[in-house]
């Protein structure tokens, strides 16, 4: 410092004035922005005085050097760029006056930080800096560097910091103690050369240098290993002398808080403590005695000794301790829980989570403490309390809690309402045991917090509502009532919506009544009412809208006779502004109006969807992103409402196994609708298929199912394109084409129809009924070669049931990427009428998983009758397993 | 790593001071920060407790007078401590000043941030002794 001082002397009465000029000009500063009353203006003095900074600068005056950056300083913490000044630190680090060196190193730490390349140039400075002279400049340094060294800058300038740390100054110690720390997390390598030093600081008296040397300690062990049985080894036992010393001794007026010595370097060694007692019994056993002594005599009175004793208590939980020591500590916390303090309140409450890994039923005996924190008006404690309550729940105690739970969650503000209602939803999810208590929970949550539940778990509830057979009359009739009063709240309507529209007729005729249901009766238009009201509150968006819509269209095949009126109400959308709705409300009225005779297999209940796919599907994005999840898991909805008929009617089981058959590289086939979709397109798009048109084995036969579906394209568009999003965020929807789209549709249409029977024939030459609508009947005779087992020859025997000829008659064929099929042309093509005829066609099919998978095939017959194109589909489900 | 800002604010939410640990915030994300957390802190009353989580900050807060003082932490941070922290950061800078106030900061920011700088470094506390933090200030006034 003398030298500081001379040189101060030197140049004295000079800068006494410039000094004065500085300040004043600094004040001047401080003053304008005061003063301001807009931002507007604030920005408008900011802009002035940068521009002047910047000119000063600029002109590269020495003497206002440090004035300039004591603005700058004041501009970067209003939150303005300043980046044009940090080359001006530099050069007022480079400098060799203290005050200018001091205000540079304050610049540097402020308006730069280690990304900037001006970091580079400060290395030498600092290097030279570290081997000052003077205390205070070496002390300056280290503080810099401890602040904003990078990784570069810590290899070069670590065995510079290594000699400062066995410095005999103590201020240069506990500094050069912080700068190591920041040294080993930017390069953990150098951690070994450390630790030596950093262990030797343990025995120091002075509280900084100890404090300092501590948080070095705690950080070596976190990047090192090594550093951490080394200092198991060396230093638990001064460690523990050390903490018995700060906490016997006594008044000290220097470190003094509140009566008590340092509670910050309490608080440390406890930290240290902790890490080096983890997982080791020894040192743990070592320490238990200072512990349970810190944990039993420190006051209370202040929040001082609060934070050793919170601190203490951290310690005990996170060492080996013994049980003894363990009820002390969770003792002490249920005092900190009754404290009337919210700050005491608050950290128990954050210290029980930790507990509760340690010894579960000590925490649960807090319950109702903890329960009464999640009421608190307190968002920080709410917050905790609910996390810490989640944590407690288990089996035995699920059902009173969520009752508790959700009966707060009429009263809870909106802050908390979101995490209250994942929470409950979660934990109703987790724990429940019976279907109908899950049911009536989740119903209670949409009521109260509807719009407060996530997509995915009313999307889960539907799920759950489509498996419970038994509970769908009583849930439509519940979400009936629900709605009349909660109708605010999305979700709810949603759900109420959708099951109306599944199970509209057991809400009307009282189907499957529980025995605590009260009765009611619900007429059909009630429930029209119901839809209608949901598509005109304003709360409703265009997912619930689009919903309604398809309820509506349910529903019309439900109860016929208001068909009108709700053809009315869908009529009524074919204006509406956004398309999708217009789109919907046109289609949908020409399935109504237009094609009554597939109406009602269309509009079909939904088959049960499948429980244990969706729990794999989010369990698995759930793991992935969340977001996956989300843009993922409307699509099964959505495609799953797509097919809303046919579907159920085929008994599963076959429609399973061709799907299987067909998705080789698939997964699993029992699949949501959405595989299942892409399974019975991607048979058309990726099997060797043949086309009697070519007469030939078409090899790469991708365009074969777009044929097929362009031919029947036009006549059964309008009631296909049921294709739309069930919500805006839908990917796979939308990539079905609606050629497509209706391709399946008359696909799943038809094996309706096809009135496949499993018979038990001889495998070789055999024969089955492949296909038989009232119109046309199709006969396989099958026949094996010797010798080929994979190959089998299919005669194919076509006759008409019906009164008219077929004219053009064309058959077409589609089997799974494992099976090859060759078509030889066919003996006519031409069908006379009443069976009185036929036609033969021969196929050979090669089945190349012959033995594992039995052959699968999708039909297609074109023909005119009386120059009417007509078209019939099927799928044979029935070979016999051998083929 | 403890201490990851130290933030003062006046009542009507202006920052009087701002210091930034190992965090690298552009300007934009710094001025966000500090809005939002300011927002959130000055909205509480005073039987609330002392602790505020956001994002992956916990911010300890205390009120003086027209001041507020804001420290955010990390989530192993002894919130007791920090509280405890904040009052000695205040005692310290009353010894100095004299009853401290908002403009005695204002006008001596770099004398504010010399003290900081003693106390904390690089996140951790250094020094916890009045007098040892004082000490080079003093002997800077006196030289000047």
């Amino acid at each position: 410092m003398e030298q500081v001082e001379t040189g101060k002397k030197k140049k004295g009465g000079r800068r006494e004035e410039e000094r004065k000029k500085r300040r004043e000009r600094t004040r001047d500063i401080i003053r304008a922005v005061r003063a301001c009353k807009t931002a507007a203006q604030e920005r408008a003095v900011v802009r002035k005085e940068c521009a002047a900074i910047r000119s000063s600068i600029g002109e590269n005056d020495q003497f206002f050097r440090h004035r300039n950056l004591a603005k700058l300083m004041f501009i970067h913490m209003l939150g303005y760029p300043t980046h044009f000044g940090q080359m001006e630190c530099l050069k007022l680090i480079a400098d060799t006056g203290f005050p200018e060196k001091r205000i540079g190193y304050l610049g540097l730490m402020l308006l730069l930080d280690e990304r900037q390349e001006v970091l580079m140039l400060v290395t030498n400075s600092l290097k030279q800096d570290l081997n000052h002279s003077n205390q205070y400049i070496v002390g300056l340094a280290l503080c810099a560097l401890g602040n904003i060294c990078s990784a570069e800058m810590a290899r070069d300038l670590e065995p510079e910091v290594e000699r400062l740390l066995l410095s005999r100054d103590p201020n240069i110690k506990k500094k050069a103690a912080l700068c190591s720390i920041r040294i080993i997390r930017k390069v953990p390598d150098l951690a070994e050369n450390l630790m030596s030093s950093a262990a030797s600081l343990l025995k120091e008296k002075h509280h900084g240098v100890l404090i300092a040397g501590v948080q070095l300690c705690t950080d070596l062990c976190k990047v090192s290993a090594t550093a951490l049985e080394y200092l198991r080894k060396s230093c638990i036992e001064g460690l523990v002398r050390t903490l018995k010393g700060i906490s016997n001794s006594s008044y000290s007026p220097e470190y003094d808080i509140a009566g008590i010595s340092d509670p910050f370097l309490h608080i440390r060694i406890l930290k240290l403590m902790r890490i080096l007692g983890q997982g080791d019994a020894d040192s743990s056993e070592y320490m238990a005695d200072i512990l349970a002594q810190v944990a039993t005599k420190t006051e209370t009175y202040k929040n001082a000794g609060n934070a050793i004793l919170y601190e203490c208590v951290e310690t005990i939980m996170g060492i080996e301790a013994t049980s003894g020591l363990c009820v002390l500590a969770i003792n002490v916390l249920g005092r900190f829980l009754s404290n009337r303090d919210n700050n005491i309140r608050y950290v128990a409450l954050n210290m029980l989570m930790k507990a509760v890994t340690v010894d579960p039923q000590a925490v649960q005996r807090h319950r109702t403490i903890i329960l009464e924190c999640v009421k608190d008006s307190d968002a920080s404690i709410q917050k905790r309390a609910l996390e810490l309550v989640f944590l407690l729940v288990n089996n035995t105690n699920a059902k009173p809690l969520t009752k508790e739970l959700i009966n707060y969650l009429e009263l809870s503000n909106q802050d908390i309402k979101g995490d209250l209602t994942a929470k409950i939803c979660s934990i109703v999810g987790k724990f429940s045991q019976e279907k109908l208590w899950y049911i009536d929970q989740m119903f209670k949550v949409l009521c109260l917090a509807g719009n407060y539940v996530k997509d995915d778990v009313w999307h889960t509830l539907i799920i759950v509502i489509s498996n419970a057979h038994d509970l769908q009359g009583y849930c439509v009739r519940s979400l009936y009532k629900a709605f009349q009063a909660y109708r605010e709240q999305v979700s709810l309507v949603r759900v109420a919506v959708w099951c109306i529209g599944e199970y509209g007729e057991m809400l009307v005729k009282n189907i499957r009544v529980l025995e605590v249901e009260e009765p009611m009766t619900v007429t059909e238009s009630d429930a029209v009412d119901v839809l209608e009201a949901s598509l005109k509150f304003h709360s409703s968006d265009i997912t619930t809208r689009s919903m309604t819509l398809i309820a509506l269209l349910k529903l019309s095949s439900r109860f016929p006779p208001i068909s009108e009126r709700i053809r009315e109400i869908i009529i009524h959308h074919k204006g509406s502004v956004e398309l999708e709705l217009q789109q919907r409300a046109i289609e949908f009225n020409s399935i109504i109006q237009k094609h009554p005779d597939i109406k009602s297999s269309l509009l079909e209940r939904m088959p049960s969807l499948d429980e244990s796919t969706y729990t794999r599907k989010r369990a698995g994005s759930a793991q992935a992103n969340v977001s996956v999840f989300k843009s993922d898991q409307p699509t099964l909805l959505g495609a799953s409402l797509k097919v809303p008929n046919g579907a159920s009617h085929i008994p599963e089981n076959p429609l399973v196994d061709l799907l299987d058959l067909s998705s080789n590289d698939k997964p699993a086939p029992t699949s949501s609708s959405k595989d299942f979709l892409n399974n019975l397109l991607g048979i058309g798009f990726e099997n060797q298929s043949s086309s009697v048109h070519q007469g030939v084995t078409a090899s790469a036969g991708t365009d074969f199912l777009t044929d097929l579906l362009s031919i029947g394209e036009p006549t059964v568009h309008n009631e296909i394109s049921v294709s739309e999003p069930l919500s805006s965020n839908q990917g796979i929807a939308a990539e079905t084409k609606p050629a497509s789209t209706a391709g399946i549709m008359d696909l799943l249409d038809s094996t309706e129809k096809n009135t496949s029977i499993s018979d038990n024939q001889n495998p070789v030459d055999s024969s089955i009924i492949a296909f038989q609508s009232s119109t046309l009947k199709i006969t396989f005779t099958l026949t094996k070669q010797t010798g080929k087992p994979q190959v089998t020859q299919i005669r194919a025997i076509f006759t008409n049931l019906s009164q008219d000829a077929y004219t053009d008659f064309v058959f077409q064929a589609a089997v799974p990427k494992f099976i090859q099929l060759h078509l030889e042309p066919a003996s006519s093509n031409f069908l006379p009428a009443n069976s009185n005829g036929m036609i033969t066609q021969t196929l050979t099919a090669t089945n190349s998983q012959h033995g594992q998978r039995p052959l699968a095939m999708r039909l297609r017959m074109s023909y005119k009758v009386n120059n009417q194109e007509k078209l019939e589909q099927g799928q044979v489900n029935n070979f016999p397993l051998e083929l | 790593m403890g201490i990851r800002f130290v933030l003062l604010v006046n009542k009507q939410g202006q920052t009087r001071l701002a210091q930034y640990y190992a965090e690298h915030l552009t300007l934009d994300e710094r001025r966000a920060l500090e809005g939002e957390i300011v927002r959130k802190c000055l909205a509480r009353n005073d039987q609330q407790c002392s602790f505020v989580e956001h994002r992956n900050y916990k911010i300890v807060y205390r009120r003086y007078a027209s001041l507020f003082f804001l420290v955010g932490v990390d989530n192993d941070e002894n919130e007791l401590a920090i509280l405890e922290f904040i009052h000695l950061f205040v005692e310290t800078m009353d010894r100095h000043f004299g009853n401290v106030c908002e403009l005695d900061i204002m006008f001596h920011l770099e004398k504010a941030h010399f003290m900081l700088e003693e106390m904390v470094m690089n996140g951790c506390i250094v020094e916890t002794s009045k007098s040892n933090i004082l000490a080079p200030i003093q002997l800077m006034d006196k030289a000047s």
